[in-house]
C-alpha cells in the first residue's frame, strides 16, 4: 500500500515538472498545473504495465530509431500514390479486403502494425484475429489475393524490425 | 532562412490537406475514402504542425507542436480503424469496383 502512494507521489512530481517546461511561470498557471497532475495521477497512476521483464533489455528500443525512418519514408510513399490516385480523372483504384498473417503477439505490438499499416501505401486495417494471427486489410489497389504474396507486400518489412522489438 | 524552409513545409501540408479532401468526394465507399481521410489529412496536418515547429525551434510553442504531431500519429489510424470496422458491422458494403472480400467469408 505504502510503495502505490509513493508511487503516485513521484508520478505527481513528473509529470508537473513536464507541465512546468511547457508552460509559463505565473500563479494561476501553477497552481492549474499542480491540480492537473494530482487529477491525472489520481485517474490513470495505477495503469499497470502487463510484462515487466521486456524493461530489462532496454537497448531493443534502438530499433525504434530505424523504424521511424522507414516509416516516414513510407508515409510519404503513401501520401504520393494516394494523391495520384485521387487526381487522376479515371480514378484508378481495385479496391478489395485481404487477409495478411502475422507473427507478432503481444498488444502492443500489434497495435503498432496495425496502425503502420493504416498509414502506409493505400491500406487501411479493418479487423484483427488474434487468436490465429491475421489482420483484415482494405488494400485500394488490389495487386494479388494470395496470403503470402500480400503479406510480403504489406506487412514484412515493418515486421522484420518489429520482431527485434517486442519478441 | 528559417522562416522560408518553414512556409515551404507549410504549404506542402496544406496542399496534401486539399488533394485529401478531394479524394473524400470523389471516392465511392466509405473505406476508400477513408483511405483518402487517414493518409493525405494525416500528413497535410503533421506537415503544418512541423512547420510550425521549424518556425519557433525548440520554445514552448515548438515542442508543443510537435507533442501535438506524436498524437495525431497515435490517434488517427486508430479512429480511421474503429470507423471502418464499425461501417463493416452495420453490413455498408462495398463498392461495384471491389476486386475481393477475404473478411466476408470468415465472417459467417
Amino acid at each position: 500500500m505504502k510503495s502505490i502512494i509513493k508511487r503516485k507521489i513521484f508520478l505527481t512530481l513528473v509529470v508537473f515538472l513536464i507541465w512546468l517546461m511547457l508552460a509559463g511561470l505565473e500563479a494561476y498557471i501553477i497552481l492549474i498545473g499542480i491540480l492537473c497532475s494530482i487529477l491525472i495521477v489520481f485517474i490513470f497512476g495505477d495503469i499497470n504495465i502487463q510484462n515487466e521483464w521486456t524493461f530489462k533489455k532496454p537497448l531493443r528500443y534502438l530499433w525504434f530509431i530505424p523504424y521511424a525512418f522507414l516509416f516516414t519514408y513510407e508515409v510519404i510513399k503513401a501520401n504520393l500514390d494516394v494523391a495520384y490516385r485521387i487526381l487522376m480523372p479515371n480514378l484508378p483504384i481495385r479496391p478489395g479486403i485481404v487477409k495478411i498473417k502475422t507473427n507478432l503477439k503481444s498488444d502492443a505490438a500489434l497495435t503498432i502494425l496495425a496502425n503502420s499499416i493504416t498509414l502506409t501505401p493505400g491500406t487501411l486495417s479493418v479487423d484483427v484475429d488474434k487468436d490465429n494471427g491475421y489482420i483484415y486489410v482494405h488494400w485500394i489497389y488490389v495487386r494479388s489475393v494470395e496470403i503470402e504474396e500480400t503479406t510480403k507486400k504489406i506487412s514484412a518489412k515493418f515486421e522484420k524490425i518489429l520482431e527485434k522489438i517486442f519478441n | 532562412m528559417n522562416e522560408l524552409i518553414s512556409f515551404i513545409i507549410i504549404s506542402i501540408g496544406i496542399l496534401a490537406d486539399i488533394i485529401g479532401c478531394i479524394g473524400l468526394v470523389r471516392f465511392p465507399d466509405v473505406y476508400t475514402r477513408l483511405q483518402a481521410s487517414t493518409k493525405c489529412v494525416t500528413l497535410g496536418t503533421c506537415g503544418i504542425f512541423f512547420g510550425v515547429f521549424f518556425y519557433y525551434g525548440f520554445t514552448s510553442i515548438g515542442i508543443k507542436a510537435l507533442l501535438v504531431m506524436i498524437f495525431i500519429f497515435l490517434t488517427s489510424p486508430v479512429s480511421s480503424h474503429a470507423l471502418a470496422r464499425a461501417a463493416y458491422k452495420s453490413n455498408i458494403k462495398l463498392s461495384e469496383k471491389s476486386i475481393c472480400d477475404e473478411y466476408k467469408k470468415e465472417k459467417k
